[in-house]
């Protein structure tokens, strides 16, 4: 089963696993490698399609202008929200400190 | 525990239980009763069930038998029992997704489809199994255990809604909703040996349906009966203003015509699975052309090469929209959080910690599919090639009415059979995610028994909206299919094999 | 070798809070100041199974913004931008990436000068973190933080300028002409205090008359025109001085530190991060119809451009430019053009106007035009002196009345000319060497004489009068 050239380096499955916010073993990162590079294998021939002049499809509807009236509703119950949190303080939801700062 | 051949009132089917709830003739606690009764004595063999929800089906069914009692109208689907596989929301009642990472988190909302449910008078019995947020083929990697078949429990059900076809093919409820994003309803029907229902791309809300891949995730029905799982499609079908990708039509009725028959359609076999199937699902497709032919349809082969592209193209759109409608489990505001000195490292442990392997690596190659330098390559050429697809069914459709193909590329198989090779398990999706691209509706009936006794399905498929035309045709097919594979599992097993859980 | 000469090259991005009722996909409230997570519902924090659904009249306003701003109104489409940060409920922004709704527009500057407007496209806005503990709430050495999630789903229109803005000053009425226009459209209330309106500014320098763009700089957390101007001219400068250096620039953002004037590397930038951005697929494409455009332009006011065109045409654009600006940021340029139509001089309304009623702008704007414009005749034609109808109009604006009873109860009016005849007579028989010299066209001393002339009536005496009566005995 093991495609005998990787189609995606370790370096790689690295940085999408820090894109993907997931944090992988060494053994884990090594084992994604081998199943990513088959699966990338598999997909190949969509990569490889002739699709000049053919346009993407994101929609298998032809929907236009769903819009909705501007008016109020009644919300959530603050407290049913902030009860399914793991850490409240003041009302808020609580995070460790965040080193990065907003893209 | 009735075992005649007629069984229970539960075994007669949703119209049935409807129409003698509804009539007076039965009442909906005893309906309930029966299928509480059966959920206990052989769930814990099977595993259909994260969650039974008892209290609140019964104080349903109590207020159905009440308004029945006082002339007021309880609803279409008044008393039918229902399970709802585990990633629609039902407020203040767990939804898991069969994720530790949404262990314990309860919606403070209900799913549309939901509440149109109970607005119906259908009484839902607890929240299905199924594979992690709805990704699989198995249910076999559910966090919470797998589900076994009940035909022959060292088997798979199918997946990824294999408890919500399970439940139903055990007799446990009438009806079942599942969700269906590369055949994750059609194909446990198959396996299970019921009749599965994935609609028309927008005919059913999506609004409380947890996203797995939001251009392909439709909700639809499993029953034992053609017209039960049409009758419970009606129901839940239909425009959602919370759903911007809703339909603004009018439902179409499903049921009117259903039994007028297949005289003088046209039905296109799909000639292109046909050799990349076990023989027994090849034969039972061919089977079923013939069965359409003899009741009067028009039956002729057809090529329709662009169908191969649909698994790799679906390998790529379905795992990129997932990684996306995934990110929000990030430990902030429900569900579980591992700590981290940092909020970056508390996302990244309770992620790796919180999703099954299959989940991850649908995260992984859905990232790596959108990412810098790949999007074209990848995404990009996926989504043309969707619409390569998208053409060659509109054009098939000129020429047919309805297709027809097998719907899984084998019966059941063994648990632990596919696990050890992940492609090896997509290649399962093979017949059934070209519609999920198309956003066509497609049906999956049971049809015939294979060498080892397990059911196969065929599937039924048709243009947007086409609903109609395609459960006519899958009812036909119905009447044409072997009668040993007809019926739920535990009533054909009343002559004499053994019953799941004894 | 001679010093290279450098010039900065600014582009900005502007996001503006719209005015909706609700917010951009549910329908939560869209209100400033309220308790924490009290304007949430399972869209907007991004509950599993949570569903967009887009808001018609932030379409409007964005519409009607792209109009302002003279943008074509195109076909658009949603797109994800996909990162993670606590404040993102769904962890992942929709906004709008290649199709958005307006492109291709420009906006005039008082000046007369014109920046091109690349872009102004629908987003949701994020919720609101706040640091706690390590120095002083800055991001760096904090311990943990809170989010608020009030303003998640907030719609906002982004406006990305063409880099055409050269300096600090420029980007200051860039933003200032920006905040007016959106104002003026009814579409948002552009106040940068409240965060309604939020500027980043991309810096770059290049030698001056090079035609390459230099490494740019984002330059993030200007909370205020004053920050802005400051934090563009520091960037400006660390830039030239390293590029002179022979150093380069890194392609970075930085952070504007308001206490110390100076910008930042935030720390965790390595390289531009990877949105992957792709189709949002749970929403569907907007296409601006006769429906949508008709409730764009209904409504969108008069642009302050146009404001600055009919001041101009009735009092001519020379010497006046300042004057109109400080007229019409004050919203008194209504009263300047009733007060005109009611038979006042144009300039001297705009003087009068600018300099102040301007002092006193809150009353001036309920100020009636007609008795402005009575006022304005009576100095006009010379029955009250200049600081007479200052007074006069001081009062007016204060506590209303009638100019003429005004002036009358204050003792106020015209000398009669044998009054000031008089004086006169009196003033050159005391000053005779004064006299002398004014006879010989001495200028200082004019201002001499007339000082004396207006202390002695306590500034009752019209100038005018008086000149001509001087001017009349220099024989």
């Amino acid at each position: 089963m093991a495609a005998s050239v990787e189609l995606i380096s370790l370096e790689e499955v690295r940085h999408v696993a820090k894109l993907a916010r997931l944090e992988l073993t060494d053994g884990e990162i090594a084992t994604l490698q081998g199943e990513l590079s088959a699966l990338l294998d598999h997909v190949d021939k969509v990569r490889r399609l002739d699709t000049a002049d053919i346009p993407p499809t994101a929609h298998p509807l032809p929907l236009e202008n769903v819009l909705r009236p501007d008016e109020v509703r009644p919300c959530l119950d603050r407290e049913i929200v902030l009860a399914a949190a793991p850490a409240v303080e003041s009302d808020r939801f609580l995070v460790p400190s965040i080193l990065g700062d907003s893209p | 525990m009735s075992e005649g051949t007629e069984g229970h009132l539960l075994d007669r089917g949703v119209r049935a239980i409807a129409h003698a709830v509804r009539s007076g003739e039965a009442t909906a606690v005893n309906v309930l009763e029966e299928a509480l009764g059966r959920i206990h004595e052989q769930d814990r063999s099977l595993h259909c069930f994260n969650l039974l929800t008892e209290e609140a089906a019964l104080a349903a069914a109590v207020r159905v038998d009440d308004s029945v009692a006082r002339g007021v109208d309880p609803g279409p689907l008044a008393g039918v029992p229902v399970a709802l596989k585990d990633n629609l929301c039902t407020q203040g009642i767990e939804t898991t997704c069969s994720s530790r990472i949404l262990q314990g988190w309860r919606p403070p909302y209900d799913a549309t489809v939901v509440s149109r449910l109970r607005q119906a008078g259908a009484i839902a019995v607890g929240k299905t199994n199924l594979d992690e947020f709805a990704m699989g083929s198995s249910t076999e990697n559910s966090a919470f255990g797998p589900t076994y078949n009940p035909w022959d429990l060292t088997r798979v059900p199918g997946g990824s809604s294999g408890g919500s076809a399970a439940a139903v093919a055990a007799g446990f409820v009438a009806t079942s909703l599942g969700s269906d994003t590369g055949g994750s309803i059609r194909q446990p029907a198959s396996l299970c040996g019921v009749v599965g229902i994935k609609p028309t791309y927008g005919l059913v809300s999506r609004y409380g349906l947890i996203a797995f891949a939001s251009s392909l995730d439709q909700i639809g029905t499993f029953a034992v009966e053609v017209g039960d799982a049409a009758a419970a499609l009606e129901v839940i079908a239909g425009h959602d203003p919370a759903d911007s990708t809703s339909l603004g039509q009018p439902a179409p009725s499903l049921l009117e015509g259903l039994y007028d028959g297949v005289d003088g359609l046209r039905v296109g076999l799909i000639s292109d699975f046909l050799a990349d199937v076990a023989e027994s699902c090849s034969k039972a497709a061919d089977d079923a052309g013939e069965a359409l032919a003899r009741a009067g349809a028009k039956v002729e082969q057809v090529s329709i090469p662009e169908m191969l592209l649909g698994l790799p193209a679906y390998y790529i759109i379905a795992p990129a929209e997932a990684s996306s409608n995934l990110a929000r489990y990030d430990g902030v505001r429900y569900g579980l959080r591992v700590d981290g000195p940092d909020v970056e490292t508390m996302n990244a442990r309770t992620r790796a910690e919180g999703f099954g392997a299959e989940v991850r690596r649908r995260v992984m190659i859905g990232t790596y599919a959108l990412s810098s330098g790949y999007y074209d390559a990848y995404y990009g050429q996926a989504q043309k090639a969707r619409t390569l697809l998208i053409r060659a069914f509109e054009a098939a459709y000129e020429r047919f009415d309805v297709l027809l193909a097998p719907t899984t590329p084998s019966a059941a198989f063994r648990l632990g059979a596919k696990t050890a090779n992940p492609i090896e398990m997509y290649l399962s999706d093979l017949c059934t995610i070209p519609s999920n691209l198309s956003g066509h509706p497609a049906v999956s009936v049971p049809f015939a028994l294979d060498l080892d006794g397990l059911p196969i399905g065929v599937q039924v498929l048709a243009p947007a909206l086409g609903e109609a035309v395609m459960l006519r045709v899958g009812a036909a097919l119905e009447a044409a299919a072997s009668p040993s594979v007809r019926g739920p599992a535990r009533v054909r097993r009343a002559g004499g094999e053994a019953v799941p859980g004894e | 070798m001679s010093e290279t000469a450098y010039e900065t090259v600014i582009g900005l991005e502007v996001h503006c809070e719209l005015s909706t009722a609700t917010k951009l996909f549910c329908s939560c409230a869209n209100q400033f100041g309220s308790e924490p997570n009290t304007n949430i519902c399972p869209v907007c924090l991004g509950l599993p199974g949570s569903l967009p659904v887009l808001n018609r009249r932030a379409v409007e306003l964005a519409m009607r913004i792209g109009e302002a701003l003279s943008c074509r109104i195109e076909p658009s489409i949603f797109h994800r931008k996909n990162y993670f940060y606590p404040d993102m409920p769904k962890d992942y922004q929709i906004s709008q990436y290649d199709a958005p709704i307006n492109v291709d527009g420009h906006l005039e500057l008082p000046d007369g000068s014109r920046v091109g407007i690349v872009r102004a496209h629908i987003e949701e806005d994020t919720g609101k973190t706040t640091h706690v503990g390590g120095g002083g709430g800055r991001i760096h050495g904090a311990s943990y933080a809170l989010v608020d999630y009030n303003r998640a789903g907030v719609p906002l229109v982004e406006i990305v300028s063409a880099p055409d803005i050269s300096s600090a000053a420029q980007a200051r009425a860039y933003v200032t002409e920006l905040r007016a226009i959106v104002v003026a459209a009814g579409a948002s209330d552009g106040r940068m205090e409240e965060g309604s309106l939020r500027v980043d500014a991309n810096v770059s320098v290049r030698p001056v008359g090079s035609t390459e763009y230099g490494t740019r700089c984002e330059v993030k957390n200007l909370n205020s025109l004053r920050s802005l101007v400051r934090a563009i001219e520091h960037e400006a400068e660390r830039q030239i001085a390293l590029v002179s250096a022979g150093e380069a620039v890194a392609q970075e953002t930085r952070h504007f530190d308001e206490s110390t004037g100076l910008t930042h590397s935030l720390r965790s930038k390595e390289e531009a991060y990877d949105y992957r951005y792709f189709p949002e697929p749970d929403l569907v494409p907007v296409v601006p119809d006769e429906e949508l455009l008709a409730a764009a332009r209904a409504g969108l006011g008069v642009m302050p451009a146009e404001r600055r065109r009919r001041l101009a045409e009735l009092v001519g654009s020379d010497g006046t430019v300042e004057q109109i600006q400080t007229v019409i940021e004050l919203d008194l340029d209504g009263l300047v053009l009733a007060a005109v139509a009611a038979g006042a001089d144009a300039r001297l309304t705009l003087a009068r106007t600018a300099n102040e009623a301007a002092a006193r702008a809150e009353g001036a704007r309920s100020l009636d035009p007609g008795r402005f414009a009575a006022l304005l005749e009576m100095e006009a034609a010379g029955k009250l002196s200049a600081t007479q109808a200052k007074t006069v109009l001081a009062e007016m604006i204060d506590s209303g009345g009638e100019p003429a009873e005004i002036a009358a109860r204050l003792g106020f009016g015209a000398m009669a000319s044998s009054e000031i005849d008089a004086l006169v007579d009196a003033l050159i028989a005391a000053h005779p060497a004064e006299w002398e010299r004014y006879r010989a066209g001495d200028p200082k001393v004019a201002q001499f004489l007339m000082g004396q002339v207006m202390r002695e009536t306590k500034g009752r005496a019209n100038p005018k009068v008086v000149t001509a009566a001087l001017e009349a005995r220099k024989g």
